[in-house]
C-alpha cells in the first residue's frame, strides 16, 4: 500500500455533502462527495469509452461508463474499493460491461484480501436487452463476492438510489457482509410491475405506492433484519454508516451460514402468516404501526434499535 | 427425460433420491467408480419461494456439516422465483442469496457442485440454483430464461411483437439453452442417448480450475465479447493501484 498523505475532506465538500440528497445525486456525485476529497481513482473510466456491445441492436443510446463506476479511494484515510451504479442510465441494470467491471473489482478485492469494497447499489436488476449476459454477470459477481469474503475481505452494500435494488441486484445485496438502507432504498427480487403482470392486480397493485414502500422499502427491511442499518437520505449519513459498517461487518464461514439459516427460519416462523407489513410491525410490538411510513429518520432509527438490535454474525 | 429416467441413468447402481410433496428432491446416489453423490433439486417446474429456498439451503448445510468431499448434484426444473407479495414481504432476496451462498461455500469447502438443468428455470431461481454451481450442464430441450417475454415487454416498454422478432436474431437477450450456453453460463449440453452416469463420471474426474471459468467460455463462444477482458483489466488496475 502506498504511503499517500491522508486527504481529509475540506470544509466546502463537507458542507456540500451534508446538504446533498443521496437519492437525487448521480452515481459520480455520490462517489465524489462520499469519499475523502480528491481521493477517488477510477478504473476504466468513461474516457475509455467501453460501451455496451449490445444496446445498439435496440437502437438505444450507450453511455461511456455503461452505468457502472469502479475504482478506489479513501474513507477517513483508509483505502477502500468502490463500485457505484448509475440508476439514471438503463435503470442501473446489469449488462455485460456493467457487470464485468464489478466482477473484476471483486476479484481484486479477493486477491488483496483486506481492503473493503463498498457497493453503491442503484439497480432494477438484469438489463433485459442483454438479458443472458446480465444474468450470468450477476452469478459471476455472487461467486466472486463470496470468494472475496472467504479470503477475509468485507463487502458493504449501500442502498438508497432511484432505481432501488431489484432482481439480481437484491440477490447480490444478500451476499454482502452488511447492508445499510435509506427510506428510498427498496430491496426486492420481483418488482411490483412484474408481480402484477404475472399474478394480477389482486396479488400486488403496482400503482399503490404506499404498498410498494411498506413491502419493499428501507424501513421494512431494517425492521425485519433485511438490512443492518437505516440512515437518513444525505450523503453524509451514508458516509458515516459506511465507516461504521467497515468496522463491524461479519466474516464469512460455515458458522455464519448456519446462523443465517436460523435467522431466516425464525423470520418465516414469526412473520410467515402476516398478510401485510403493518401486521408484521404490529407483531413486533410497534403499537402505532400506521405511523411508521411517515416517521422522521431519527425517530425511526431509535424505534428500530429498540425493536431489533442489528446483528453482524448471520449474513 | 423424466426425473425417474434421469436418476436411473445417473445411478444404475442405485439411489435413494425422493421427491417431497413440495416439488423438492433430496437423497444420494452411488457412483460407478465408488463413492456417492449428494443429490438435491427442484422439479415439476416449482417456483422457488422463501420456504423452498430455505429447505434447499438447509440440505446444502447438512452436507457441509457432514464433512468429506462428496460432490453435490442439483437437479433443476423450476419456475422463476415465486412472485408474490408474501415472499417479497419476507425478504425473498435474502433466502435466494443464502441458498446461492451455501452452494458456493460448499464448493469452496471441497464439495464439487454440479448443476443439471433438465427442464425449465428462470430469473432469480436460476441464479440461486443452477448458476450458483461450479459446473452447470444441461440436457437437450432444457429451457432456461431470464424473464418471460410478457414481463420483459412490461419492463422494457417494448411491444411483445418486437421482442419476439428480436428474439429470433439476438442470442444475447433471447431465452433458450443455446443462447445461454453461448454466454458461458452452461458448460456443456449432455447427450441424453448416452449413459448419464458415464458423463457425470467424466465431469467429476476432469480437473477443474477452482476459479470461475465462465467469462473465458463466453469469449471463446462469442456470446460475451467484452466481459472477460474488462474483468481482467479492472482486476489488474485495482491490484496495481495498491
Amino acid at each position: 500500500m502506498s504511503a499517500a498523505p491522508i486527504a481529509k475532506r475540506d470544509a466546502e465538500a463537507e458542507a456540500q455533502g451534508k446538504a446533498a440528497s443521496w437519492y437525487e445525486a448521480s452515481a459520480r456525485e455520490r462517489v465524489r462527495l462520499f469519499l475523502d476529497v480528491h481521493s477517488f481513482q477510477e478504473f476504466i473510466g468513461p474516457e475509455q469509452r467501453e460501451i455496451s456491445p449490445h444496446l445498439r441492436i435496440f437502437n438505444l443510446p450507450e453511455q461511456f461508463d455503461d452505468g457502472m463506476i469502479v475504482g478506489q479511494g479513501l474513507l477517513e484515510g483508509q483505502t477502500v474499493f468502490v463500485a457505484a451504479q448509475e440508476g439514471r442510465f438503463m435503470g442501473g441494470a446489469f449488462g455485460e460491461v456493467h457487470g464485468a467491471k464489478l466482477t473484476g473489482l471483486l476479484r481484486a478485492v479477493r486477491d488483496a484480501k483486506s481492503i473493503p469494497l463498498l457497493i453503491l447499489f442503484d439497480t432494477g436488476g438484469v438489463r433485459l436487452q442483454e438479458a443472458n449476459a446480465g444474468e450470468l454477470a450477476i452469478a459471476e459477481i455472487m461467486r466472486a463476492l463470496i470468494e472475496a469474503r472467504t479470503a477475509g475481505a468485507k463487502v458493504i452494500g449501500l442502498i438508497g438510489g432511484r432505481a432501488g435494488c431489484y432482481g439480481g441486484g437484491g440477490l447480490i445485496a444478500g451476499c454482502c457482509s452488511a447492508l445499510a438502507v435509506s427510506e428510498h432504498g427498496r430491496i426486492s427480487v420481483s418488482g411490483p410491475e412484474v408481480i402484477e403482470t404475472n399474478r394480477g392486480v389482486e396479488e400486488f397493485d403496482s400503482k399503490d405506492r404506499a404498498l410498494v414502500w411498506r413491502t419493499m422499502g428501507g424501513k421494512h427491511r431494517r425492521l425485519i433484519g433485511g438490512a443492518e442499518m437505516f440512515m437518513d437520505d444525505t450523503i453524509d449519513s451514508f458516509r458515516a454508516v459506511a465507516i461504521q459498517l467497515c468496522r463491524c461487518a461479519s466474516a464469512f464461514d460455515t458458522a455464519v451460514l448456519q446462523s443465517e439459516q436460523m435467522r431466516l427460519k425464525q423470520r418465516l416462523r414469526q412473520f410467515g402468516f402476516c398478510p401485510d407489513a403493518l401486521d408484521i410491525w404490529r407483531s413486533q410490538g410497534i403499537e402505532n404501526s400506521d405511523a411508521v411510513p411517515d416517521m422522521a429518520a431519527d425517530d425511526f432509527i431509535a424505534l428500530a434499535n429498540r425493536i431489533r438490535e442489528p446483528r453482524y454474525d448471520a449474513r | 427425460m423424466t426425473l425417474d429416467e434421469i436418476l436411473y441413468s445417473l445411478f444404475p447402481q442405485g439411489h435413494d433420491v425422493e421427491k417431497n410433496d413440495r416439488g423438492l428432491v433430496r437423497g444420494s446416489g452411488a457412483l460407478a467408480g465408488g463413492g456417492r453423490v449428494q443429490v438435491l433439486g427442484v422439479v415439476d417446474r416449482t417456483p422457488i419461494g422463501a420456504d423452498e429456498a430455505l429447505q434447499l439451503s438447509e440440505w446444502v448445510l447438512d452436507v457441509i456439516a457432514l464433512g468429506g468431499s462428496e460432490p453435490i448434484l442439483i437437479l433443476v426444473d423450476s419456475d422463476s422465483q415465486r412472485m408474490s407479495k408474501r415472499d417479497e414481504l419476507l425478504g425473498l432476496n435474502e433466502y435466494l442469496a443464502h441458498l446461492a451462498k451455501a452452494l458456493i461455500h460448499a464448493d469452496l469447502q471441497g464439495h464439487a457442485t454440479v448443476g443439471l438443468l433438465f427442464g425449465h428455470t428462470a430469473a432469480g431461481a436460476f441464479i440461486a440454483t443452477a448458476l450458483a454451481t461450479r459446473t452447470l450442464v444441461a440436457l437437450p430441450g432444457a429451457q432456461p430464461e431470464v424473464m418471460d417475454l410478457p414481463s420483459m415487454s412490461r419492463v422494457t416498454k417494448l411491444p411483445i411483437e418486437i421482442l419476439m422478432e428480436k428474439a429470433k436474431s439476438t442470442p444475447v437477450f433471447a431465452p433458450g439453452l443455446e443462447n445461454l450456453a453461448q454466454t458461458g453460463a452452461v458448460c456443456a449440453i449432455w447427450n441424453d442417448k448416452r449413459s448419464l452416469a458415464d458423463q457425470l463420471q467424466v465431469l467429476l474426474h476432469e480437473r477443474r480450475a477452482h476459479r470461475d471459468q465462465r467469462d473465458a467460455l463466453g469469449k471463446l463462444r462469442n456470446g460475451r465479447p467484452k466481459a472477460a477482458d474488462i474483468q481482467d483489466r479492472v482486476r489488474e488496475l485495482a491490484l496495481q493501484a495498491q
